[in-house]
């Protein structure tokens, strides 16, 4: 809707994207049909060298993110994974107490295999400091840096995140490449549509550059006013009756400063993309078996493919791990049922015993009452089972060739090393 | 209709944040429906465009317009949903306060729009909480349009720097019509007639990320509501019974006597899956538990609504839209 319009890298609209061939027939959307994602031929793969993992917010992307790279380090990769995730999320799932702008050595891990890992947070103020001192004459960078619309932008404002990441991202790639420090940089993306917003960057700063309206901001810096055309006058005007004159002059000022930057901002933010685009990067689009994340995971996927960025695949997350139990989820329901009639409908006049309330005086809990509440929870898994199966089937008609892996669920929350090993483990299962 | 001392006295603002996936949506819904009884109307928006709403209200995606969804619960007054979209909210700012004319084409086509809402930072977030204080503060005839707005807000990670934009746009303009706007945006959220509520699910991150927000809320003055906590499970073994399955205690000899009694299977696999079953909802629900008293030391009033099975379909939103009522917390 208000994205700019793109002019070269989207895909015709007659063709559907990659990867959404719809499919249709008796054969569609059957699991055994669909490609698997061998998640450990992904992190061993050396042609890969940027791996991005995107999706919904509580989806477990952090820690994916982190556990990939846990075990991509262990198994002998030089691996830094970036978050640019407000929330210091992977800080507490890699068990440090804090993330710096600069990558960090993680330490505890087996370093047998010759790997190493780093992990930083992205600090998106720091980042854009950087690039004004390093960009900019001492003299310019200082009156930058006061600026309070700068002030604004660089340290509260939603969106120049997405600008500071392709930097990041493309100063670790840039580094990587020259000292040979790592080999795979794991970026974990913000939790929410915007997460993709990066894609753009480029785009939308080019036609910011390139439309009028820098003209406009710029133009008291470059010329008397009576060199502007009718129609900038109207606008000028407008744009002075919105923000106010003091607001507009120090919007320009601000503009004016920042001017010799932009430039650079968009090359780097280009090349980042041109990066993104190569196969040298997988993007993962993760998912949980539910069907809100399900439903983002498609939007993620399709803008992709419509982007023409390399998608690896599709990882589901806490999936309920199959149980090979010779008892159905009907028989189960139908024992509970005879041992202790559920108390959903149960009627206390007629005297039956309710479910819970046998432990009331201290004494024993009945058996029955025990085996029909494990019965209850074993049935209660056999449907979440089959529910989830049920959405993973609707996904993959709509999106039958994109590779998928599965993490079994943890009873327990991720939040150590041992742990992210665990997690790293079922993935690669 | 609620008697206008009491309406007086309400919070009209509710803002619905949480931990991505903790359920916000289904929360703001059901807050809605709830906030809607006895005759009040009521708007309920998203701001992230993934028309969630619509899913949930089942109804056909919404459009840049406020539309009636539903009726509150029991004899409820109207609960009308919103999209908001940045372009179309700019372009109705831009009429409504200062009625451009071909002023305000000339600036589209400058690309002045685009700019706004798609290159410059920070400017999404104005638009968003600039629409909400409109609804909030709508009156015809010096009466309110609706007796509460519900924001369902972006999620935690990112609440405070979106609630807290108008005070750094304030920081910019010093004076101006910008300015007046951003103080009455901030004057609004940090009066009594604003509340911020948190979603959260009783597993560790989402806690976590609840107390950061209520930390960082804080610091901001920004007032906190209710905690809620989505999906809660109630346990399907009495106390004992549990302790006993996270610890391998139970007796195996018993529950297959139990099984045969109900003509089921005694096989080693089926009571050794039916242990496991136990043992892993055992565990779930000591870390629950864990959790849950660490969201009560935040001194919030924390309420819970049940996990449902079935997934959320509109008669289960009146449902959890009853258990917030029944709560008192809003």
């Amino acid at each position: 809707m208000a994205r700019p319009r793109r002019t070269t890298r989207k895909a015709p609209r007659t063709q559907p994207p990659r990867g959404t061939q719809a499919r249709v027939g008796p054969l569609q959307g059957r699991l055994s049909d669909v490609p698997a994602l061998h998640l450990d031929q992904v992190i061993a793969d050396e042609s890969v060298r940027i791996l991005v993992c995107c999706g919904s917010g509580g989806v477990g992307k952090t820690t994916t993110s982190a556990a990939l790279a846990v075990r991509a380090a262990e198994q002998g990769r030089k691996v830094v994974v970036l978050t640019i995730d407000p929330a210091r999320r992977l800080a507490q799932a890699l068990g440090l107490t804090e993330l710096d702008n600069v990558p960090k050595p993680v330490v505890g891990l087996s370093t047998d295999a010759g790997g190493s890992l780093d992990a930083m947070m992205l600090d998106m103020k720091r980042t854009f400091d950087e690039v004004v001192e390093a960009h900019a004459t001492p003299q310019k960078a200082e009156q930058i840096l006061a600026n309070p619309f700068y002030q604004a932008l660089s340290s509260s404002f939603a969106g120049t995140q997405e600008y500071m990441a392709m930097e990041k991202l493309g100063q670790l790639h840039a580094e990587a490449s020259r000292t040979g420090r790592w080999d795979l940089i794991v970026v974990d993306t913000p939790p929410s549509r915007s997460a993709l917003d990066f894609l753009d960057a480029p785009e939308r700063l080019s036609s910011f550059l390139d439309g009028r309206l820098i003209r406009l901001l710029l133009a008291p810096a470059k010329g008397p006013a009576r060199f502007l055309s009718a129609g900038m006058g109207i606008v000028t005007n407008a744009i002075s009756k919105i923000l106010g004159g003091q607001m507009l002059r120090d919007l320009q000022t601000f503009v004016a400063a920042i001017d010799t930057l932009f430039g650079g901002f968009r090359a780097r933010a280009d090349r980042t993309y041109r990066v993104l685009e190569d196969p040298q990067t997988a993007f993962l689009v993760l998912a949980s078996p539910d069907s809100d994340a399900l439903r983002e995971a498609s939007f993620f996927v399709e803008r992709l493919a419509q982007e023409k960025m390399p998608l690896a695949g599709l990882v589901l997350n806490r999936v309920t791990a199959p149980i090979a139990v010779g008892l159905s989820a009907q028989a189960a329901l139908a024992g509970a049922e005879r041992l202790d009639p559920d108390d959903e409908d149960f009627d206390a006049a007629d005297g039956r015993p309710a479910r819970l309330s046998a432990t009331g005086d201290g004494s024993e809990v009945s058996a029955d009452v025990i085996t029909a509440g494990l019965l209850r929870l074993h049935a209660e898994r056999l449907n979440q089972i089959s529910r989830e199966r049920g959405l993973r089937r609707r996904f993959a008609a709509a999106h039958p060739s994109v590779p998928t892996a599965t993490i079994y669920a943890l009873a327990a929350d991720v939040h150590d090393l041992a742990s992210l090993r665990e997690v790293a483990e079922l993935a690669a299962a | 209709m609620t008697s206008d001392a009491s309406a007086r006295t309400r919070p009209r603002l509710h803002v619905v944040s949480g931990k991505g996936g903790t359920g916000k949506t289904t929360v703001a819904a059901a807050l809605a429906l709830a906030l809607a009884s006895g005759g009040s109307n009521v708007l309920v928006c998203e701001v992230e465009g993934r028309q969630g709403l619509a899913s949930l209200f089942d109804v056909a995606p919404l459009p840049y317009e406020e539309r009636q969804v539903a009726v509150g619960l029991g004899d409820g007054g109207d609960v009308c949903a919103l999209a908001i979209d940045t372009r179309a909210a700019f372009l109705e700012y831009l009429d409504m306060f200062y009625r451009l004319g071909r002023a305000g084409k000339a600036l589209d086509k400058f690309g002045v729009v685009d700019f706004a809402t798609t290159v410059a930072p920070g400017v999404r977030d104005v638009l968003l909480t600039g629409k909400v204080f409109e609804a909030t503060n709508r009156r015809v005839d010096g009466v309110h349009v609706y007796d509460a707005v519900i924001l369902d807000a972006p999620p935690t990670g990112r609440i405070g720097r979106f609630l807290n934009v108008n005070s750094e746009v304030a920081g910019i303009a010093k004076v101006g019509p910008i300015r007046k706007q951003a103080d009455a945006i901030m004057r609004l959220l940090r009066s009594p007639d604003a509340l911020v509520h948190l979603v959260t699910s009783l597993e560790e991150m989402p806690v976590q990320e609840t107390i950061d927000a209520v930390t960082e809320l804080g610091d901001l003055r920004l007032p906190l509501g209710a905690v809620v906590i989505n999906r809660l499970r109630t346990p399907a073994l009495p106390q004992a019974a549990l302790d006993d399955a996270v610890r391998g205690e139970l007796d195996v000899g018993s529950i297959e006597t139990s099984l045969k009694e109900a003509g089921l299977k005694s096989e080693p696999a089926v009571v050794d899956g039916l242990l496991d079953a136990g043992r892993r909802h055992g565990e779930r629900v000591q870390l629950e538990t864990a959790q849950r008293q660490r969201l009560d030391t935040l001194g919030l009033s924390v309420v819970a609504l049940p996990y449902l099975s079935d997934g959320v379909d509109l008669g289960s939103l009146y449902e959890l839209a009853a258990d917030l009522k029944a709560s008192g917390a809003f």
